[in-house]
């Protein structure tokens, strides 16, 4: 799965809201002048802000896409991977890109390779909250302690998760989920 | 720009000069892809920017500091995570926010929970989810999640505040 394609096409739809809001900016400038150039004030300050930190990102976020192919990873992710596949699990979900919902197809094809059920819960888990990219971006948001004691916990978390997720499904319940995709 | 952005720019561009030493093709491809996921974000991105700078203006501090300020206690946690877990905020968003909320009187441990749940909870996604793993895996997971986000928040609020 590329970096862009998870991700909707661009079209009218996706400006409505900001025609909206820019609208509304607008009304609130004639009615409030002084509030309505103190919002475009933060919005200004706020984009160049972005603008700074963006570009680096989203360059890496390619980069990664292009040189990491996913289809060699996952034969390294069976019920016998140990940790290595705990680990590759980590990372190709660290590694990835996307919104989370973008995990459930990826989590399809590794799971129909034989990826173990428990590494595919830990690469949701490292996928929803353990990203490279977001982290470098969260760190120069909200500063490193916020953001690494945020990304440690959250790792404690990924494991507990997908340990106790393992537990609770019975093995007839996991072959059936298994069984969907094959 | 500050020395942690500086260094992360040479980081890049150096990662982005090996690329393009080994293969053209490939970087030209990885360069697309960044310009294409960052033109679709671009829209979302803008509304939500100048949503905040309406926030930031019309709420005064002490309203944001109430609901979801440090003192904000049970009530703060559960506002900023239940949000957290029904929106669809991508991070690029929602750290700006956060950094924005806390600089306007939100608390921590309640901006940590806040975005724990965000990325971890997916009520609207939840559906999507079950037709992939089943709805015990998917409540099971998202309650988990949840519940864990609160730990989180707990312990980024012990590390900020030594």
């Amino acid at each position: 799965m590329a970096g862009g394609e998870y991700l909707k096409k661009l079209s009218w739809k996706s400006f409505q809201g900001l025609y909206i809001i820019g609208i509304i900016s607008i009304l609130v400038y004639f009615w409030l002048p002084r509030e309505g150039l103190r919002v475009y004030r933060v919005v200004f300050n706020n984009i160049l802000f972005m603008l700074g930190i963006i570009p680096p990102i989203f360059i890496l976020v390619g980069l990664f896409d292009v040189w990491i192919p996913r289809e060699k990873v996952t034969r390294h992710l069976g019920d016998r991977s140990g940790l290595k596949g705990t680990g590759i699990s980590i990372a190709l979900g660290a590694l990835a890109a996307g919104p989370l919902y973008a995990a459930f197809p990826i989590a399809e094809v590794m799971l129909r390779k034989g990826t173990s059920l428990r590494n595919i819960f830990i690469f949701i888990g490292a996928w929803s909250t353990m990203k490279i990219p977001m982290l470098l971006f969260e760190i120069q948001s909200l500063g490193p302690r916020f953001a690494i004691s945020r990304y440690a916990m959250s790792f404690l978390g990924v494991f507990l998760i997908a340990f106790f997720l393992d537990k609770l499904l019975v093995d007839d319940e996991k072959k059936n989920i298994i069984e969907k995709f094959q | 720009m500050d020395l942690s952005t500086l260094i992360f720019y040479v980081i890049v561009l150096s990662l982005l000069g090996i690329s393009f030493f080994k293969d053209r093709k490939k970087t030209v491809e990885a360069l697309l892809k960044a310009w294409k996921s960052f033109i679709v974000l671009l829209p979302p991105f803008l509304t939500i920017i100048f949503l905040l700078g309406f926030i930031v203006v019309f709420i005064p501090e002490k309203t944001i500091a109430l609901y979801i300020g440090e003192e904000s206690g049970f009530l703060g946690f559960l506002i900023s995570s239940i949000v957290g877990a029904i929106t669809l905020i991508p991070g690029f968003v929602a750290f700006p926010m956060a950094k924005m909320l806390l600089e306007n009187g939100a608390g921590i441990a309640q901006m940590a929970v806040f975005i724990s749940t965000l990325m971890m909870v997916g009520i609207i996604t939840a559906p999507l989810e079950a037709s992939f793993f089943g709805w015990k895996a998917t409540m099971g997971r998202n309650l988990m999640a949840y519940f864990f986000s609160f730990v989180v928040g707990y312990g980024v609020w012990l590390v900020v505040n030594i």
